[in-house]
C-alpha cells in the first residue's frame, strides 16, 4: 500500500506525485474507473474478433470425407440392433455393453470393459484443487449389475508409434436406452469402423461407450482416473467380466479366441491429444441439423480455441450444419439490451460519419445475441462447473468438447436421420482427421477466452481491461482513506498539543489500522468456519435442504456471536474509515487471487463487490453534500447491502429467471452443495471473499 | 622400419618376394577352395499367415566374409563399406534397426524366434559391442554413429551425445562393459533408408528375392522393420545379416467382409497380390535362395485335426505352387502340435515360370500365436506439468500352466532394461512393485539391480532390474515417480510442444528360450542361415511402447516480447540507479534557485503552473469533499484547454484525410 508523503516535502518524484494525485482524487477516479469498467464489459461483444484456425497442421476440411452412405447403413443396422436389446428385461445393460464390445472387436479393435463403481461425489473441505489419490483400487462388489460397465475399443494406428490417441466418447444409459443414445452409439460405431479401415491414422483411436446410468460425468471421470493410475484387474478379477457375460453367453466361441482376462485388462493408448464427446439429442427442432458445442470445464477452464474452431469450420463450411454455443435465451428478448444495442449502433454510425476509416459496424441484433452468448459463457465459467462429460478430460489437461447433434426431423424419420447421420459422421471424421494431423499438442490458439458467437471470441487481453478497471480503484480508495485518517489525526494532534510530543501520537495513529485489521481478520476467520460448516451439517442423516440451510445460518450466527463476545476487548477502538480501507485491501487481494484461479468468477464478483466496497459508509454519519446525492448514496448503500448478500442475490437471480414464487429457503444450500460437489472455486470465493466483505460492509453501515 | 628397409639390399627384397609368391600363394588358394572360408551370400524369404488376417513377410539376406587376413582388403560379394566399418571401429557386434509401426505381441506372437529377434521398437535402435580398450569406446561410438548416419541417410548422429546413449552392463544382451545402446524413437523411416540398405546386397533389388521389395507395398505395411546385424571376429570373419520384416494386410474381397458372425474366412493371398511382383529367378550370386511358407503351431495343429498335414493341398487350404519339400518342427510337447515349413526353391523359377507362393483358404480357421509369458505395457500416470510416474505392467498369459501345472516353487525371471532421458528425472528410490495389486517389499522381488541415475545434460538414467516372480501371479506392476525437468531454450527439439519421448523399455525373460529345431529333410542338404538362426534361438524379449511426456515449453513465438520486457526492466533499473547515484539534494536546490532567477521557457512555465495547481489540490482533499475537488479540476480553464486540443485533433485528422 502506498503511503502518502507528508505535504512538507516540497518536491518529490513524478511517480509519487502521480500516485498522490490519484489518491487525492480517488472518489472521482474510482467513479470513472467503475463506470468505464462496466462500459468495457458491455462493449465486449463489440470488441469480439472472428475466430480463425491458428494451427496450420490442423488443415480442417482439406481432405474429402470418406464417410459414405455405406457407413450410414451400418450405423442404422447397429442402432436397430441396440434398440432391440432394450426390450430384454434383465441384464439388458450387460447385453448392450456386450453387443458394443462385439462390434468393436469385429472391426479389429482391441476391446475391454471398464467397470466402475458409483461413488457419490462428496464434499471434503480440504479436497479443493488437490489431485485425486494415486492408487485407486477398484472396490469389490458381488454383482455385475451394481457397477457401471463401459465397453472401450482401441484402434491401433497401423503405422503409428502409439504415443498419442484421440478419444471419442458416447454416453448411453445402459438401463434405459433411448433412441437418441442408440443413435449416438450408431454414429460413433460407424465412424469407428471407418477409422479402422483408413490408412491415414497416426494416432490411436479410443472409443469409450460410457455407461451413464450414474451420470455421464462419473463414468468418464472414473475411466480417466483409471487410465492415469495403475489398475489391478485382478482385484476385481474375482468377478471378471466374463462372469457377467456367463448367463447370456451361449455362443460357440472358439476357446482360444475368447480370453476373459483380456477383456478385463485395462488397455491404454498413450497420451491423449483431444477428446470428443458425441451426443444426439432431440430437444428442439430447427430448420437445419444442428450442433451445440459445450466447452466449459471445471473452474472456468476452456479447451484450446482451435478445437472449437475446427468443429465450427467443418460443421458450417463443409457439412452445412447450424452451430450453436450456450446462450441465455431470456437476454435475447431483453428490451434494455436492445435499447443499448440500438444506441451503440447509432453512436458507431455517428463515429463512422465522422471518420469513414473507422469500420466499427455494430449491429444491434448482433450485439444482443453476442451479449446473451457472452453472458452464458461467462456464467458457466464463473460457476466453475463443467457443462458436460468433457470436463473430466480438462482435469487431465486434455482438450475436449461435447458436441450435441440434433437432427431437424424427428428421430424416427428414416430419411432425415440418414442424412443427419451422414453429416454427423463426416463432421466427426473430419475433426478426428484434423486432430490426427496435429503433430504437436494444441498450443497455438487461446485457452483464456469468452465466446460471443460460435465464430467470435473475446481473448484474455481484451476482457481483462474491464476487470482491471473495476479493481483498480480498490487500492486507491484504500490508500486515500488511510492517508486521510492519518492526516486528520496528525493534524488534530498537532493542533491540540505541542510539536514536541506530536511524534508518539502520530505513531499510534499509524498503527491504528491494526485494530481494524483484527476485526477484519476475525470476520475472515468466521467466514472460514462458515465455509466448513456444510461438511458437518451434511453428515447429519435425513435432512432436507431447508433444514440444512436453517441450521447452517443459525450456527453461523451463533459462531459470529460467540466470536464477537470472546474477542470483544481486542477489537475496539477503530475508525470506520480505517476499517473500510483494510476491508477494501482484503477484498482487492481476494479478487486478484480469484482472478488467477477463475477469472470469470472474479469478474462477476467484482461487479457486485466493488461498488459495495467503495460506496459504503455509516448510515448515521452525516455527509457534507446536498440532500439529494446524500440520500441517493444511502439508498444505494442499503440496496447493495441487500443485493450483495449471497443467498439474497441467488434468490433475486432465480426470481428473475423463473418467477419469484419458485424461491425456496433451501435454494442456497442446494446451490452451494452443487458447487462443492464439483470442487468449484466459486464456493471458496463466495465463502471466503464475498461473505466477509459483505459482513464488514453491513458492519460499517450500522456503525455509529 | 625405414631403417630396416634401408639395410635390406635388393637381393634380399627379391628373395622375400619370391618367398611370398612360392609359399603363400598356394596357401591362399587352398583357403579359397575351402568350403568355410569363401564369401557367401544367401537370400531367403519367410511368409507366414497371421491370425488377424495379415501376412508376415520376413526377408533374410546374409553375407559373410572370411577373416580379413585371408583375402586382404578385397571382397567379391561382401559390401566393402560394412567391412571397412567393422575393421575401423573394431566392432564385435552391431545391430541397427529402422522400424515403423509396432509389433503386436498379442496377435502376432511373442514367443517365437521371429518376434524375439525381429520385433523392434519404433524408430531407430542401435547397439554395438566393440573390441577396444574401455577408454576408447565412447569416442569410437561417436565416430560410428556419424559413419552410420552417413551410410543410411538417417539422423543416427544424434546418438553421439553422451546424453543419448547408455552403457548397459547385463540388462541388455550380454554381460559386457563394451556395449553401447542408443535409441531414437522419433526417427521417421522411409525409402531413403531402404535404398542404402539395398545397396549392400550384391544383386541389390534387381533380381532374386529382393526384387519383391516394391516400395509402395512395403511402406503400406502395418509393421516394417529393416535390420542390419553385424558379427565380426578374427576367427569367423564378418557376418552381415540384413533382415526386413513387414506385416502386410492382404486386400480383402468385399464379400468376405460382409459375412458376419465368427466364421470369417481368412483372406487368400499370394506374393504377387502382396508385393505386386513375382519372383523370377534367384540372384545368381546367392548360394541359396529359398522361400519358406510357415504354418504356426496352433494352425498346423488345427489343420492336422481335420486332415493329416502332409501335402500342400488340404481340406483347409491350398498352396499355389508346389513346394519342394516340407519340414516339421521337432517338438517335445507332442499334443501342442508343431509348426510346418514348406520350402520353395527359387532357383527353379525363371521369367516364364515365375514363383508365386500363395495360399487360398477353404474353410474359416481361427488360431492364435504363441504368447510370451507376460504381456507388457508401459504407460504414464498422473497429470500436470510438474511430475508424473512411469508404470510398467506385466500381465500373465498363463504360459507356465501349459507346461506344468502351477507348483508353488516355480518362478519366472524377468530382466527389465530401461533408459530414460535426463529431462525426465526419475527418482529410483520410489520404485514400487505390486504383485496382483499388493505392494511388495522390493528385496523380495528384485534379485539384482543396476541403476545409473541421470546427470543433467550429460547422461541418461538407466535401470537394469532382474525380477523374480512366482509363476502363478496374474499381474505385476512397477511404478517409478519422476519430475519433469526444464530445458534451456536452445535444447528444445523442433516440435517441442509434441512432448518428449521415453524410448522403449526392453523386458527379457531369460528362462524362456525360443528356439525351433526342425527335422531336416535330406533334400536340404546344405544349411539354411534362417533356419539355423531359428535353431539357435534367443531368449524371449518384449519391447514396450514408447512414451510421450509433455514437458513445459516456453512460448517460442514470443522472444520479441521477452526481449522488450527485459530491455524495459533494464532501462528502468539503470535509469533509477543513475538517478540515485547522480542526484544531490543540495545541488538540486541550488540549481533550482539559479533557474528561478532566470526567465523560464514557455513549456517549463506551463508545466510548473500545472504542477503547482496539482500540488494545491493534493493538499486540499481532507478539507473539502471530493466532489468539490472534481469540480475544481474540471475548471473552465482546463476544460477549454482540453476541448481546444480535441478540436485541434479533429481538424488535424480531417485535414490529413482530405489531403
Amino acid at each position: 500500500m502506498e503511503e502518502q508523503k507528508p505535504p512538507a516535502a516540497r518536491k518529490s518524484r513524478l511517480i509519487v506525485r502521480l500516485g498522490s494525485f490519484l489518491v487525492s482524487h480517488s472518489a472521482f477516479v474510482s467513479v470513472i474507473c467503475c463506470v468505464a469498467g462496466c462500459i468495457a464489459l458491455l462493449l465486449l461483444p463489440v470488441l469480439a474478433k472472428n475466430t480463425y484456425v491458428s494451427e496450420n497442421a490442423l488443415m480442417p476440411g482439406s481432405a474429402n470425407p470418406m464417410f459414405s452412405n455405406q457407413d450410414v447403413l451400418e450405423a442404422n443396422r447397429f442402432v436397430k440392433d441396440i434398440y432391440e436389446k432394450r426390450i430384454l428385461k434383465d441384464g439388458s445393460g450387460m447385453e448392450i455393453a456386450r453387443l458394443i464390445g462385439k462390434h468393436m472387436e469385429d472391426v479389429g479393435a482391441e476391446v475391454y470393459y471398464h467397470k466402475f463403481k458409483y461413488r457419490n461425489l462428496r464434499f471434503h473441505p480440504l479436497c479443493f484443487f488437490s489431485s485425486t489419490p494415486r492408487t485407486a483400487v477398484l472396490q469389490n462388489s458381488s454383482a455385475c449389475t451394481l457397477n457401471g460397465v463401459s465397453p472401450v475399443g482401441i484402434i491401433r494406428a497401423p503405422r503409428g508409434d502409439g504415443k498419442e490417441s484421440v478419444v471419442l466418447v458416447t454416453p448411453y444409459n445402459s438401463e434405459n436406452i433411448k433412441l437418441n443414445e442408440a443413435l449416438s452409439l450408431g454414429l460413433a460405431y460407424s465412424v469407428f469402423s471407418l477409422l479402422s479401415r483408413v490408412v491415414w491414422l497416426a494416432k490411436d483411436i479410443v472409443w469409450l461407450a460410457a455407461d451413464s446410468r450414474y451420470g455421464e460425468y462419473t463414468s468418464v471421470a472414473s475411466w480417466l482416473k483409471d487410465y492415469h493410475n495403475p489398475t489391478f484387474s485382478s482385484d476385481s478379477g474375482k468377478i471378471g467380466i466374463e462372469m457377467c457375460f456367463e448367463k447370456t453367453e451361449n455362443h460357440v466361441e472358439d476357446e482360444s479366441s475368447f480370453d476373459g482376462a483380456a477383456y478385463d485388462d485395462f488397455k491404454r493408448a498413450g497420451t491423449m491429444a483431444a477428446a470428443l464427446v458425441v451426443k444426439v439429442t432431440d430437444k428442439e427442432r430447427s430448420e437445419r441439423d444442428r450442433v451445440d458445442i459445450y466447452a466449459e470445464a471445471s473452474n472456468g477452464q476452456m479447451p484450446n480455441l482451435d478445437l472449437i474452431n475446427i468443429v465450427h469450420y467443418l460443421a458450417v463450411h463443409r457439412q452445412g450444419l447450424h452451430v450453436r454455443v450456450g446462450t441465455f435465451g431470456f437476454l435475447l428478448n431483453s428490451a434494455l439490451l436492445k435499447h443499448v444495442g440500438k444506441t451503440l449502433q447509432r453512436l458507431t454510425r455517428l463515429a463512422e460519419s465522422l471518420n469513414p476509416g473507422w469500420k466499427l459496424g455494430v449491429n444491434s441484433a448482433d450485439f444482443v445475441e453476442g451479449t446473451a452468448t457472452l453472458a452464458s459463457s461467462m456464467y458457466y465459467q464463473a460457476l466453475g462447473v463443467p457443462t458436460g462429460p468433457h470436463g473430466a478430460f480438462r482435469d487431465f489437461q486434455i482438450d475436449a468438447i461435447t458436441m450435441e447433434l440434433s437432427p431437424r426431423t424427428s428421430l424416427t424419420n428414416d430419411n432425415g436421420i440418414s442424412s443427419f447421420l451422414l453429416r454427423g459422421g463426416r463432421l466427426i471424421e473430419g475433426v478426428i482427421r484434423s486432430v490426427n494431423n496435429l503433430l504437436e499438442k494444441f498450443h497455438q490458439s487461446f485457452f483464456l477466452y469468452f465466446l460471443t458467437a460460435p465464430n467470435k471470441f473475446v481473448s484474455v487481453g481484451v476482457y481483462m481491461i474491464a476487470f482491471a478497471l473495476l479493481v483498480a480503484p480498490l487500492p486507491m480508495v484504500a490508500a486515500a482513506l488511510f492517508s486521510s485518517t492519518a492526516n486528520a489525526r496528525s493534524l488534530t494532534a498537532v493542533s491540540n498539543s505541542k510539536p514536541t510530543n506530536s511524534k508518539p501520537v502520530t505513531r499510534s495513529g499509524s498503527w491504528n489500522w491494526l485494530h481494524s485489521a483484527k476485526l477484519v481478520f476475525l470476520v475472515h476467520l468466521w467466514a472460514l468456519i462458515v465455509s466448513l460448516l456444510p461438511y458437518f451439517i451434511s453428515q447429519v442423516p435425513r435432512t432436507n435442504s431447508t433444514t440444512n440451510m436453517l441450521s447452517w445460518s443459525l450456527s453461523s450466527l451463533l459462531i459470529l456471536y460467540l466470536l464477537t463476545r470472546l474477542t470483544k476487548s481486542y477489537v475496539e477502538g477503530y475508525q470506520w474509515e480505517v476499517l473500510k480501507s483494510v476491508m477494501i485491501a482484503a477484498a482487492s487481494i481476494g479478487l486478484s487471487l480469484m482472478s488467477i484461479i477463475n477469472f470469470s468468477t472474479a469478474q462477476v464478483g467484482s461487479i457486485l463487490l466493488v461498488p459495495m466496497c467503495l460506496m459504503v459508509r455509516p448510515l448515521k454519519q452525516p455527509i457534507q453534500v446536498p440532500f439529494f446525492p446524500a440520500a441517493l448514496l444511502k439508498i444505494l448503500n442499503i440496496l447493495l447491502a441487500v443485493v450483495a448478500f449471497p443467498p439474497a442475490s441467488l434468490a433475486i437471480l432465480k426470481g428473475c429467471l423463473r418467477g419469484f414464487e419458485s424461491i425456496n429457503i433451501g435454494d442456497f444450500w442446494e446451490w452451494s452443495e452443487f458447487l462443492w460437489v464439483w470442487n468449484s472455486a466459486t464456493y471458496l470465493f463466495v465463502a471466503l471473499v464475498h461473505l466477509p466483505c459483505w459482513y464488514l460492509c453491513v458492519h460499517i453501515l450500522l456503525h455509529n | 622400419m625405414t631403417k630396416l628397409r634401408r639395410r635390406f639390399n635388393p637381393t634380399v627384397f627379391l628373395l622375400i618376394i619370391f618367398f611370398f609368391n612360392s609359399v603363400l600363394r598356394p596357401a591362399l588358394a587352398l583357403v579359397e577352395g575351402g568350403e568355410g572360408l569363401e564369401e557367401e551370400f544367401t537370400e531367403e524369404l519367410l511368409l507366414k499367415p497371421l491370425p488377424d488376417r495379415k501376412v508376415l513377410a520376413h526377408f533374410h539376406f546374409q553375407s559373410s566374409a572370411p577373416p580379413s587376413i585371408a583375402n586382404g582388403r578385397h571382397h567379391r560379394l561382401f559390401p566393402k563399406a560394412i567391412a571397412q566399418l567393422a575393421r575401423k571401429f573394431q566392432i564385435r557386434e552391431l545391430e541397427l534397426s529402422f522400424t515403423q509401426g509396432r509389433w503386436n505381441y498379442e496377435r502376432w506372437g511373442g514367443f517365437d524366434p521371429m518376434s524375439a529377434a525381429n520385433a523392434k521398437p519404433p524408430g531407430v535402435e542401435l547397439w554395438a559391442a566393440f573390441d577396444l580398450p574401455l577408454n576408447e569406446i565412447d569416442h569410437t561410438w561417436k565416430n560410428l554413429t556419424h559413419a552410420l548416419s552417413g551410410l543410411f541417410c538417417a539422423s543416427i548422429n544424434f546418438l553421439e551425445s553422451s546424453a543419448a546413449y547408455s552403457a548397459p552392463s547385463w540388462g541388455f544382451h550380454s554381460n559386457s562393459s563394451k556395449l553401447r545402446y542408443g535409441a531414437l524413437p522419433r526417427e521417421a523411416v522411409c525409402t531413403e533408408n531402404l535404398t542404402p540398405w539395398l545397396k549392400l546386397l550384391p544383386c541389390r533389388d534387381k533380381t532374386g528375392i529382393a526384387l519383391l521389395l516394391n516400395r509402395p507395398s512395403i511402406y503400406r505395411s502395418h509393421y516394417h522393420s529393416q535390420r542390419l546385424r553385424l558379427i565380426a571376429s578374427e576367427f569367423t570373419g564378418i557376418i552381415l545379416e540384413q533382415a526386413l520384416t513387414v506385416v502386410l494386410q492382404p486386400t480383402m474381397r468385399s464379400n468376405s467382409l460382409a459375412s458376419s458372425g465368427y466364421g470369417f474366412l481368412q483372406p487368400s493371398w499370394s506374393i504377387s497380390s502382396l508385393f505386386g511382383k513375382e519372383v523370377v529367378g534367384q540372384c545368381v550370386l546367392a548360394k541359396t535362395s529359398r522361400i519358406f511358407f510357415e504354418l504356426e503351431k496352433d494352425l498346423a495343429f488345427k489343420v492336422d485335426k481335420l486332415q493329416p498335414l502332409s501335402s500342400w493341398n488340404t481340406s483347409a487350404f491350398e498352396l499355389s505352387g508346389i513346394p519342394n519339400s516340407n519340414i516339421r518342427e521337432l517338438n517335445a510337447v507332442k499334443n501342442l502340435g508343431s509348426s510346418v515349413l514348406y520350402v520353395f526353391e527359387v532357383s527353379n523359377s525363371n521369367d516364364h515360370i515365375p514363383l508365386d507362393v500363395g495360399i487360398r483358404w477353404k474353410i474359416p480357421l481361427v488360431w492364435s500365436c504363441p504368447h510370451a509369458p507376460f504381456h507388457m505395457n508401459r504407460y504414464l500416470m498422473g497429470s500436470g506439468n510438474e511430475r508424473g510416474s512411469i508404470a510398467i505392467s506385466l500381465r500373465s498369459t498363463h504360459l507356465h500352466e501349459r507346461f506344468s501345472k502351477a507348483s508353488d516353487g516355480c518362478a519366472v525371471h524377468a530382466v527389465i532394461f530401461q533408459v530414460v532421458p535426463w529431462y525426465v528425472k526419475v527418482y529410483y528410490h520410489t520404485l514400487h512393485i505390486f504383485l496382483d495389486g499388493k505392494t511388495q517389499i522390493i528385496s523380495d522381488v528384485v534379485r539384482k539391480m543396476k541403476i545409473s541415475p541421470s546427470e543433467d545434460k550429460l547422461s541418461p538414467g538407466s535401470m537394469e532390474l532382474l525380477l523374480r516372480f512366482p509363476c502363478n501371479i496374474q499381474s505385476a506392476t512397477l511404478t517409478l515417480d519422476f519430475d519433469k525437468g526444464f530445458l534451456h531454450i536452445d535444447e528444445y527439439p523442433p516440435d517441442a510442444n509434441q512432448g518428449f519421448d521415453i524410448p522403449s523399455a526392453l523386458v527379457t525373460f531369460p528362462d524362456f528360450n525360443c528356439s525351433r529345431s526342425y527335422q531336416l529333410d535330406d533334400s536340404i542338404h546344405y544349411k539354411s542361415p534362417l533356419l539355423s538362426k531359428f535353431q539357435e534361438g534367443n531368449p524371449v524379449q518384449t519391447y514396450t511402447e514408447v512414451l510421450l511426456v509433455p514437458l513445459t515449453t516456453p512460448d517460442f513465438s514470443m522472444p520479441y516480447n521477452v526481449i522488450t520486457f527485459t530491455c524495459t526492466v533494464l532501462a528502468l533499473y539503470f535509469g533509477s540507479m543513475l538517478n540515485v547515484l547522480r542526484r544531490r539534494a543540495g545541488e538540486e536546490e541550488r540549481l533550482e534557485r539559479t533557474k528561478a532567477s532566470e526567465k523560464p521557457g514557455l513549456i517549463p512555465l506551463l508545466l510548473s503552473k500545472l504542477s503547482s495547481k496539482l500540488k494545491i489540490k493534493g493538499k486540499e482533499p481532507e478539507s473539502s469533499p471530493s466532489l468539490s475537488t472534481s469540480s475544481s479540476i474540471l475548471g473552465p480553464k482546463l476544460l477549454t484547454k482540453v476541448m481546444l486540443v480535441g478540436l485541434l485533433a479533429v481538424i488535424w485528422n480531417y485535414y490529413l484525410k482530405n489531403g
